[in-house]
């Protein structure tokens, strides 16, 4: 394991095979990245296809049924409203994927491109967006993302914008520090004394570089925000109740703890197992694209 | 030294400067008039200019922010919308439940972290390492609330140890500090084990293995050591995010804290403790970053000359 540590990189920059299939070969032998990479796959034909799967409709009660454990009828029993849990829990799914998707996406397009402005232009422009980047750091997300929720009111889709913008100063450091690197470059200096324009010098030859470890953070940065949402609806500022949001199903079944557990059991499980998903995919991803991170 | 300590201090003060801007901010930033939205929607005009007034929202803004400045350096920050009180008084009686809340969280996540990152480095590669590690990854991805809420179910409503929440005697704090704890012990044995790992090769742990030094110092003399220096940076950050982990446990338990009260009023709209809160949490984290810094500059002298 020693020998290996300096080894990869020479003997990715000598080979002839192309870096995409260097990565896929090294990825394939990541098993746990891969088997977390299919249930999430999974996950999203779930979260698609949800109303023709789930067996009953996630908001309809039934009063004749209500806080039931687990049944041949009720995969996963009944809520204090004889909701049905699993029903429920797919159709959180689509919350969930969809709050972790847009809110990395929209905090990783911000932060890129910031990261990429800064590092090339330098200077003022550069100092300031990184101080600000240092502040945001600085903060725990949760509490960047209340601050958010203050400004604009509690529901889901303010969670998105909230939970974006702990994602921003992350992928800012990111870009800028490929940014840095590749700025020095050969065929940089040839695009400029070509008279290339700066933005298309940004896209084109400095933004495809920062993006394996964008690709690598933004895996990560989802479990993290899926958590971060589920905790805001569980604290009462993000979904709001009849929603079946994981998170605010956690709130809805809290007190029902010790009479009927599947209503908080269930919903609990689904975070858990979709967080460790996305944490284990991202150490995979990692791994496979830098050996020299490696943990083992 | 000194002179990194004193440019360190001084550059935090833009950044106190910048957060205090933005925090006064935060209620011209709010939809519609707040001084309306405080007083509610039907209430007459009088009243409003009344809450206008209460709010300091009244003349020019740089008036205004100046107004709110100097109070806040008085520590006056108005009164509460929602208990009338000055929000200092209510601030002043959360702070120590979450003080000591995070303290001990804290204290068990380190010695829980750093063991099981030691024994998962020292046996790599071995089931202990696998154990040790799958415990990690879990704990990082683990909902606290949720696991609030299975340890009151145990502990609180089947087996009636321990209470299910509230604030007063050692066992009201065993289940919210064990819920904090956990995310922070993950990070902690993932960091110490790769830190550890990093040194352990390292020529002169190999030299001091290769003299004969018995495995037992090896361990705990030449690797633990070197690689406690990053970790000490670790836990000082982890100390800034507990804080903001105490959000949602302290809403679980019902933990008279900081953080509940924060929720709390972002749910009521108490404008005025909302920004002193955002302003109290900000500057503690500046601090304790600080705090870190400066520990590492002092190890790492590299550090203090750039």
């Amino acid at each position: 394991m020693s020998t290996a540590t300096s080894a990869p990189a020479i003997v990715v920059a000598s080979d002839m095979r192309t870096p995409l299939g260097e990565f896929w070969r090294r990825f394939r032998r990541q098993k746990v990245a891969l088997v977390a990479g299919a249930f999430l796959l999974a996950l999203l034909l779930v979260a698609i296809f949800a109303p023709w799967i789930a067996p009953y409709d996630p908001a309809t009660p039934d009063y004749m049924a209500i806080l039931q454990g687990p049944t041949a009828a009720h995969w996963a029993g009944t809520d204090a409203y004889g909701r049905d849990v699993f029903s429920r829990i797919l159709f959180g799914a689509r919350i969930s994927l969809a709050v972790g998707f847009l809110s990395v996406s929209l905090g990783g397009l911000v932060g890129v491109s910031l990261g990429v402005i800064s590092g090339y232009y330098g200077g003022l422009i550069d100092s300031l967006i990184m101080r600000v980047c240092d502040v945001l750091l600085a903060f725990p997300g949760i509490l960047l993302a209340i601050g958010v929720i203050a400004i604009l009111g509690p529901g889901i889709d303010n969670v998105i914008y909230a939970v974006a913008v702990f994602s921003v100063p992350i992928f800012a450091r990111l870009a800028r520090g490929s940014t840095l690197s590749l700025k020095r470059a050969v065929y940089v200096d040839a695009a400029r004394a070509i008279g290339v324009k700066d933005r298309v010098i940004m896209m084109r030859h400095l933004l495809p570089g920062a993006l394996p470890n964008v690709i690598v953070y933004f895996s990560m940065r989802i479990g993290t925000s899926i958590l971060t949402a589920a905790s805001l609806s569980f604290i009462g500022l993000g979904a709001q109740p009849p929603s079946p949001e994981w998170g605010a199903m956690l709130a809805d079944g809290r007190s029902y703890i010790g009479v009927a557990d599947n209503v908080t059991l269930f919903p609990g499980i689904a975070i858990f197992v979709t967080v460790l998903a996305f944490n284990l995919l991202g150490d995979g991803l990692r791994d496979a694209l830098d050996p020299k991170l490696r943990m083992a | 030294m000194l002179e990194y300590l004193v440019k360190r201090l001084l550059g935090i003060i833009p950044v106190i400067f910048a957060i205090s801007v933005v925090v006064f901010a935060f209620v011209h930033l709010l939809p519609g008039d707040p001084a309306r939205l405080v007083a509610g929607m039907d209430a007459s005009l009088e009243d409003v200019a009344a809450v206008r007034k209460s709010l300091g929202l009244e003349g020019p803004l740089w008036q205004q922010y100046l107004h709110f400045a100097c109070n806040a350096l008085t520590g006056d920050f108005g009164i509460s919308l929602k208990t009338r009180r000055p929000v200092i008084t209510e601030i002043g009686e959360r702070l120590m439940p979450t003080v000591w809340l995070t303290v001990f969280a804290m204290i068990w996540a380190t010695i829980f972290g750093l063991l099981i990152g030691v024994l998962s480095a020292v046996k790599r590669g071995r089931w202990q390492d696998y154990g040790g590690m799958i415990v990690a990854v879990s704990g990082i991805s683990f909902p606290s609330f949720w696991l609030g809420l299975l340890l009151i179910d145990l502990f609180s409503v089947r087996l009636g140890w321990l209470p299910t929440g509230g604030y007063g005697t050692w066992a009201h704090f065993v289940m919210p500090s064990f819920t904090l704890g956990l995310g922070v012990a993950a990070v902690m044995a993932r960091f110490t084990r790769s830190a550890f790992v990093e040194i352990a090769r390292e020529d002169y742990v190999r030299t001091a293995r290769a003299k004969g030094v018995p495995e037992k110092f090896v361990i705990w003399k030449h690797t633990l050591r070197n690689a406690l220096v990053p970790v000490i940076t670790m836990t000082g950050l982890q100390f800034g995010f507990l804080l903001g982990g105490s959000i949602v446990v302290e809403t679980v338990f019902s933990w008279p804290g900081l953080g509940r009260l924060l929720v709390d009023s972002v749910s009521y709209r108490d404008y005025p403790v909302i920004q002193a809160e955002i302003l109290l949490f900000s500057i503690e984290f500046i601090l304790i970053n600080l705090m870190v810094d400066v520990l590492y500059a002092f190890a790492n002298p590299e550090i203090r000359y750039k």
